[in-house]
């Protein structure tokens, strides 16, 4: 009993230590059309910033922008607000914060999956064709037909950047093997269309694949639906998806969108927040492959042995994975 | 278009109907809002500051309004032949691929007061192309226009994707997005504008697209009522049998009211691409040609009645916006639902409160005429 005060007095010493010491923020994050609960890019930043905010008790404010105007209206009125530091989710907030940005140059501002130049803003992006390399060699892998299919959301350079990750590992692993490519549609509603995830996925299915990696929000619940319903392969994206289809989901390629979130918040909080360009990758662990208790029987040795080779190569150098975005065009789709 | 029953007069129908209606809306909002747990009477404040409170949100709320007449005055007068053009949506967003792909084109080599034509020019084509094949299709092999022009609005949502991913991109960027156009092909924002008269106000989306607006509705008026196609349009509207019978050639004037139609959604462009973003990009109509149903309906397919309608919907859209930043409790899709209901009630029940308001004046009017018998005898 008396140890169990202790650690307990010591736990809340160190806890106001550590609250004396961090900066007293006011966190601000605004969304991109879609909003928090795509069951994608959106809601990845909000389990982020809920962590954070269920961790330090500290709230923030946020916006959901719902037509362009309102990017530039609603950062610049966290920035008016005093907020700081803010978030802006999203490629398409790029303009939107280098103008606010420079504003007000002594707020701290981060922006997810854009790169914006000033000395008070944070660029984070991600490699996802690094992490979409590595799942398309376990497809691979694991098709017994050499087939592979890939499904994209909406049909923008963001996911055609995945689907050209993921053609050259299939290729990688296999360099006979055939990969499909889909999108989804070409407004925001085809992040959310599980039916008609569910009929892509099915006809390339009839075109013989037998592993699908679905880069598509929420539309990838359907395609996850007709890998199961067929007896085949599929996965998952952004997060650890591995537990919606157990025994179906060969994998899922994580992009630590929430990670980034939480970490733009925290250390800010701790006064760690550097500006400038962050590329995470293989390297940073801000994309990888998953693998828990729901795919390990699903994923061999020599899958596990391959899927390190090229890891490694590609964090070393000596395996370049082209990324889509440098020239707009994909060599091997 | 024609009151359903006894006659009242105008301004009741014009005036008080449609403020009752839009009351009740906001009493039953206020009570979804209260269930919530929120403050109604502070929502209210907050939507009027957001809207009107300074120059900068008032500039928001005419911004908005501006697409609203636009589109309302679209699909206003394909409602005077009695077509339903729901292809608005579409017709913005090919419209201002027409003013982006202007742009581009001559900023380099040509001033302002040359493009400027030639942009509006090419907003309403792109967008009279966009209305045309429906129309046609309408005119001379009876495909529906509601069907049509739905489908449409998918055609340019894909079309106008491909083009940003696969040509108008710039290399190396993420973002589906052309160029910033030069100076040349911006178009004056309101704070510049006033600056010529040494007014200072905030930097805000609104621009002189707002004048092209108002020239817009003048247009409309004039046309429908006050020039022989016009009249021809009302006619064919009211009975397309006894349009044809006078010698009205009915087909043609299919094709020419939806492509007057698409040039009016197409004016979306100027006032987004033109004088907001200064360049082509996804998603700028967001939702503005399907908002513009709604506003040609409260507004009665009349200039007049649009430009009040666009007012209280660019309002809900600025000042909803303020609320859900305000009180994050009321989220985006509570604001859609408040809008939802405005429109419901101005829309769809629009009659609703008919009945009793002409029982209420018709007492008002009888025991007024009693009692003047009474003082005359």
């Amino acid at each position: 009993m008396k140890k169990l005060f202790q650690t307990a007095a010591a736990s809340i010493i160190a806890l106001t230590a550590a609250t004396s010491h961090a900066e007293d923020i006011k966190p601000a994050v605004v969304f991109d059309m879609g909003g928090k609960f795509d069951k994608s890019f959106n809601e990845g930043v909000y389990n982020g910033v809920e962590k954070f905010s269920k961790e330090t008790g500290i709230k923030y404010r946020e916006f959901e922008v719902t037509n362009p105007s309102q990017r530039e209206q609603a950062i610049r009125k966290m920035a008016q607000r005093g907020a700081d530091p803010i978030v802006g989710v999203g490629f398409a907030q790029g303009p939107a914060i280098e103008k606010v940005a420079k504003e007000y140059p002594d707020i701290r501002f981060t922006i997810i999956d854009s790169v914006v130049d000033l000395p008070n803003v944070q660029s984070i992006e991600f490699k996802e064709h690094e992490g979409s390399f590595l799942v398309g060699v376990l497809a691979t892998m694991a098709s017994k037909s050499k087939k592979v299919g890939f499904i994209g959301g909406m049909d923008i350079p963001l996911i055609r950047k995945f689907a050209c990750g993921f053609a050259q590992g299939a290729k990688y692993a296999n360099s006979s093997a055939e990969v499909f490519s889909n999108m989804t549609g070409t407004t925001p509603s085809a992040w959310n269309d599980p039916s008609k995830g569910s009929e892509l996925a099915k006809s390339q299915f009839d075109k013989g694949a037998d592993v699908i990696f679905a880069a598509a929000g929420g539309t990838g619940i359907g395609v996850y639906q007709a890998a199961k319903d067929e007896g085949k392969y599929a996965i998952g994206v952004d997060s650890n998806q591995n537990h919606l289809q157990p025994g179906t989901m060969l994998t899922s390629m994580t992009k630590g969108v929430d990670v980034a979130a939480y970490n733009a918040f925290k250390s800010a909080m701790d006064g760690t927040w550097k500006p400038g360009k962050h590329a995470l990758g293989l390297a940073e662990n801000g994309v990888d492959w998953a693998l828990d208790d729901n795919n390990k029987s699903l994923i061999t040795d020599a899958m596990k042995a391959k899927v390190k080779e090229a890891r490694e190569g590609i964090i070393a150098g000596s395996i370049s994975v082209h990324d889509y975005k440098t020239d707009n065009s994909c060599p091997a789709l | 278009m024609s009151s359903p029953s006894k006659a009242l007069p105008a301004w009741i129908d014009v005036g008080v109907i449609p403020l009752i209606n839009i009351l009740l809306a906001f009493f039953v909002s206020g009570i979804v809002i209260l269930i919530i747990g929120e403050d109604p009477i502070e929502a209210v404040k907050i939507v009027v500051y957001g809207a009107f409170g300074n120059d900068y949100n008032i500039g928001y709320t005419l911004h908005y309004t501006t697409n609203f007449i636009f589109t309302g005055l679209a699909v206003a007068v394909a409602f005077h032949a009695s077509l339903f053009n729901i292809g608005g949506e579409g017709q913005a967003y090919i419209g201002g691929l027409g003013v982006g792909l202007l742009c581009l084109a001559l900023d380099q080599y040509v001033p302002f007061w040359i493009i400027l034509p030639l942009a509006i020019a090419a907003s309403g084509l792109f967008g009279a192309a966009w209305a045309y094949v429906p129309a046609y299709l309408q005119a001379y092999r009876g495909s529906h226009i509601v069907i049509t022009t739905i489908m449409f609005n998918f055609i340019a949502f894909s079309l106008m994707n491909y083009i940003l991913v696969n040509v108008l991109i710039e290399p190396g960027q993420m973002s589906p997005e052309s160029r910033d156009f030069l100076t040349s092909a911006q178009m004056p924002t309101m704070q510049e504008a006033v600056g010529w008269f040494g007014i200072e106000i905030e930097k805000s989306p609104l621009n002189l697209s707002i004048l092209l607006a108002l020239f817009s509705c003048t247009f409309v008026w004039l046309f429908i009522w006050h020039t022989r196609w016009g009249y021809a349009i009302r006619m064919f509207g009211f009975n397309e049998n006894a349009a044809n019978y006078s010698g009205i050639n009915t087909q043609r004037l299919v094709v020419g009211t939806m492509c007057l139609s698409g040039v009016l959604a197409g004016f979306v462009g100027i006032n987004e691409i033109m004088g907001n973003h200064n360049r082509v990009m996804l998603d700028f109509v967001a939702g503005a040609g399907f908002t513009g149903i709604a506003v040609a309906l409260m507004g009665r397919n009349h200039p007049v009645g649009i430009i009040i309608a666009s007012l209280l919907f660019g309002t809900l859209y600025q000042g909803g916006a303020e609320l859900s930043f305000e009180i994050p409790t009321i989220q985006g899709e509570m604001v859609k639902a408040i809008q939802g209901l405005v429109i419901l009630f101005c829309g769809a029940l629009a009659y609703m409160s008919r009945p009793t308001i002409e029982r209420i004046f018709t007492a008002i009017v009888e025991s007024n005429g009693t009692a003047k018998e009474q003082t005359n005898g």
